[in-house]
């Protein structure tokens, strides 16, 4: 059992739970992140390490409601406690001092980038990020993603906050103006994420993207999460989650990301009614 | 021994097998000759005194027939249900020469289920051996990690295992369905173990969480590796990623470990077509297929490119597979798989295929016949064509030595791989082999941990 030591609710839908386990918090690296079980009858998921504190022993999740499983772990509180969490899993993204360092994030990816765009400012890049969220209502972090930044961009689909567009518009005008960018960063939902990929193409400037199938072990041995890669067959949970943005299929990944479409939503109708929520 | 009948059980999870009445159990026994040649014993891979548990049951001294099964198997639940005994102790039994041999696993399963139902008052309190002060790391909670667990434990040592998964037990849990070896009766004997004093730490991935460099020298003064074979292998052909197509571990495991039978009441759902087509002959196959036609498949069919005789499974398992309507489609294999604009699986293009000259394994090679290819429609698909371990410890441990099919190299008797202090024995060392054999290589370990610490 793995106690919630705080809850923070980012925006409405988006919530924080800094989680004890401290064997974890001593090996998380960027890029990294956890399976969890919520009890005996919750399916396992898997949730990217936004932080972690070895001092305090505890590792920070940062989750959206979206279907059953998200909207039950909303419900839990502080002291509460989750049946499982194992990790760190996956490779650790590739930090090192590329230059200029272009972090891309989308919706509650912000929490999620937050270590990588630290990690690359402490290794001395240029860090250039922007923020993307469909309103204003759904920015979180701006402060602190500013903080580990030397310039940070934000949009809004909707024009609400900040600049108006999505997030490919001002990478697109930063690789046009010929700043020099030597990598980029892009985590977020997977369309974002192709977006991100297709706009950099053409510049030829090396893009990775952290990608989100769905998981059942994340240890390597179901295959679940398999993906294309340049025309390889990659185990996300293992061989990522870190890829290649221009070399990723897409099309597949989005497919793979549908299968229990039908059964992510019987589940969560019943959810709904078992719990006086009409939909 | 009664079974339930193929048309009601092909439509539950429970049991199958239901397991010898007291009387069944004593007429069996009393076919027993005690012969002296013992030739039973010398079948079995950890040695249990076959004819003396048999004797202890004709005599109706079962806590006996309990303690001399436990002397050597710690999981005789386990084992009494999945080994496969037609080819080790039944093989080898006296009687087998003349007629029926011995129906050896149907009492050790008695023994064992007889202990589960009246034990737990007569069972005298366990004594701990007194702690020798030495520390030992299981990783992997499979047959192979609780065996050499409880082996060391019984010998006075501080036994550790880790898992990765949320609970304990490997294929046991999460491969082998239900209606074979009810998970009650897998965390009933991993209790056991645990009540030898092993401590257990689930969710911890080694490798990532701990090396096993770090294991040595955070007071561990030695590791078994028993992490099994988990990676799945698939074919690499096309259209091998199309939605419905599931490695078996993958469906297994929704089924098994994740209860996706009772999804929506849990959370894990699982895809079960219409047509289901499983591909591979063996023990993984065979459940496969029987979970499918469970779930509500219409048309479960298992596709092997051999014939009946060369498949590896449990005759056993074959049979009840037969029984509950599993279609076989022998001497055919897959071409590649043709999905729909959604990117799910439609059809399988097969060859038929003929056997020729015995390849390494000893089974006649099939080989395809030029021009045979048809087309199965399917809409979901399970590759059960074996595993090979999980990279993830050779990857973070220095010194150990990988060998064909990425399987550590440990000694055969001993279970010594080439890092000091690491030992290594079960499906990790020898490819997907068998519960009993794992717990074999795990007892020869746990003999060759204690002679290394007396020195
Ligand atoms: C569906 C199926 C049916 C089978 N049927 C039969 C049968 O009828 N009869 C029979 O004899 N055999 C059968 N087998 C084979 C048998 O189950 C295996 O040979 C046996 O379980 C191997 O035992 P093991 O202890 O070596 O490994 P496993 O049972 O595979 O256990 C390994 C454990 O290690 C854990 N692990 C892996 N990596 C790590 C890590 N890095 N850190 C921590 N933990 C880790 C895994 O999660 C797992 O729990 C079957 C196998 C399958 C898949
Ligand atoms: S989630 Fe099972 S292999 Fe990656």
């Amino acid at each position: 059992m793995y106690k919630i030591l705080l809850k923070q609710d980012l925006v409405p839908n988006i919530h924080l739970f800094k989680v004890a386990a401290p064997n974890v918090a001593k090996k998380a690296q960027p890029g990294q992140f956890v399976v969890i079980r919520i009890d005996e009858k919750g399916e396992r998921i898997p949730l990217t390490i936004a932080d972690w504190d070895e001092e305090e022993g505890s590792v920070t999740i940062v989750f959206m409601e979206v279907g059953t499983t998200t909207h039950r772990l909303a419900l839990l509180e502080d002291g509460d406690f989750i049946a499982n969490l194992v990790g760190p899993l996956g490779l650790p993204t590739h930090i090192d001092k590329f230059g200029t360092v272009v972090c891309v994030a989308g919706g509650f990816a912000v929490a999620t980038i937050m270590p990588i765009a630290r990690a690359m400012k402490k290794e001395g890049n240029r860090v250039i990020s922007i923020m993307g969220a469909r309103n204003r209502s759904l920015i979180f972090w701006e402060e602190e993603l500013h903080r580990v930044s030397d310039q940070l961009i934000v949009t809004t689909d909707d024009g609400s906050y900040a600049r108006k567009g999505m997030v490919t518009e001002p990478l697109k005008e930063l690789l046009e103006t010929g700043e020099r960018v030597d990598r980029v960063i892009a985590i977020g939902p997977s369309i974002m994420m192709k977006f991100c990929a297709k706009t950099t193409q053409p510049f030829g400037v090396k893009t990775i993207v952290s990608l989100n199938p769905i998981m059942v072990d994340g240890t390597g041995m179901c295959g679940c999460c398999r993906v294309s890669v340049g025309d390889e067959t990659k185990f996300t949970c293992v061989d990522g989650p870190d890829f290649d943005g221009h070399q990723v299929d897409w099309d597949l990944l989005f497919a793979r990301q549908r299968i229990y479409i039908d059964e992510e939503k019987r589940s969560f109708e019943q959810w709904q009614s078992q719990h006086g929520i009409l939909s | 021994m009664p079974r339930q009948d193929p048309k009601t059980r092909s439509n539950n999870f429970n049991e199958v097998a239901l397991g010898y009445s007291d009387e069944q159990a004593q007429a069996e026994a009393s076919r027993c000759i005690q012969c002296p040649k013992r030739s039973c014993v010398d079948g079995c891979p950890v040695w249990v005194d076959i004819p003396g548990f048999i004797k202890a049951i004709c005599d109706g001294d079962m806590p006996d027939a309990v303690r001399i099964l436990k002397d050597k198997n710690s999981l005789p639940g386990i084992c009494g249900r999945v080994c496969p005994q037609e080819t080790q102790c039944e093989a080898t039994c006296s009687l087998a020469k003349k007629g029926a041999p011995m129906a050896i696993g149907r009492l050790e399963r008695y023994v064992a289920d007889w202990e589960r139902a009246h034990m737990q008052s007569l069972n005298p309190p366990i004594v701990q051996p007194k702690p020798n002060g030495k520390q030992v790391a299981v990783v992997g909670s499979g047959p192979a990690g609780l065996t050499v667990a409880a082996d060391l434990a019984k010998l006075g040592y501080s036994v550790t295992i880790f898992e990765a998964l949320h609970v304990a037990g490997g294929v046991l849990m999460y491969g082998i369905p239900e209606f074979r070896l009810p998970k009650n009766i897998v965390q009933a004997e991993v209790e056991y173990v645990t009540s030898l004093g092993v401590k257990l730490e689930l969710d911890s991935l080694i490798g990532k969480l701990f090396t096993i460099d770090e294991l040595l020298n955070n007071g561990y003064q030695a590791v078994f590796l028993g992490t099994g074979a988990g990676l799945p292998m698939f074919m690499n052909i096309p259209g091998e990623n199309l939605n419905g197509i599931y490695s078996a571990n993958e469906f297994l495991t929704r089924v098994n470990l994740m209860k996706a039978y009772k999804f929506p009441e849990y959370d894990t759902p699982v895809k079960v077509g219409k047509r289901v087509a499983v591909i591979g002959g063996g023990n993984v196959a065979m459940d496969s297929a029987r979970c499918a036609l469970r779930l509500g498949a219409e048309e479960v069919y298992i596709v092997y490119r051999r014939s009946e005789v060369e498949m590896p499974a449990r005759r056993e398992e074959v049979e009840n597979a037969k029984a509950e309507g599993i279609e076989f489609k022998l001497l055919t294999n897959p071409k590649q798989f043709l999905g729909d604009e959604q990117n799910w699986v439609l059809g399988m293009e097969c060859y038929e295929m003929e056997l020729g000259e015995p390849d390494d394994s000893g089974r006649r090679r099939p080989i395809a016949k030029p021009g045979s290819e048809f087309i199965i429609d399917v809409d979901v698909v399970i590759v059960a064509l074996g595993t090979t371990p999980n990279p993830v410890i050779a990857q973070t441990a220095e010194g150990l030595e990988i060998g064909k099919r990425g399987v550590v190299v440990a000694d055969e008797v001993t279970g010594e791989t080439k890092k000091p202090c690491v030992w290594a024995g079960g499906d990790i060392a020898t490819g997907s082999a068998t519960v009993i054999s794992a717990m074999g290589a795990a007892k020869r370990a746990a003999v060759s941990i204690d002679e290394y610490f007396k020195g």
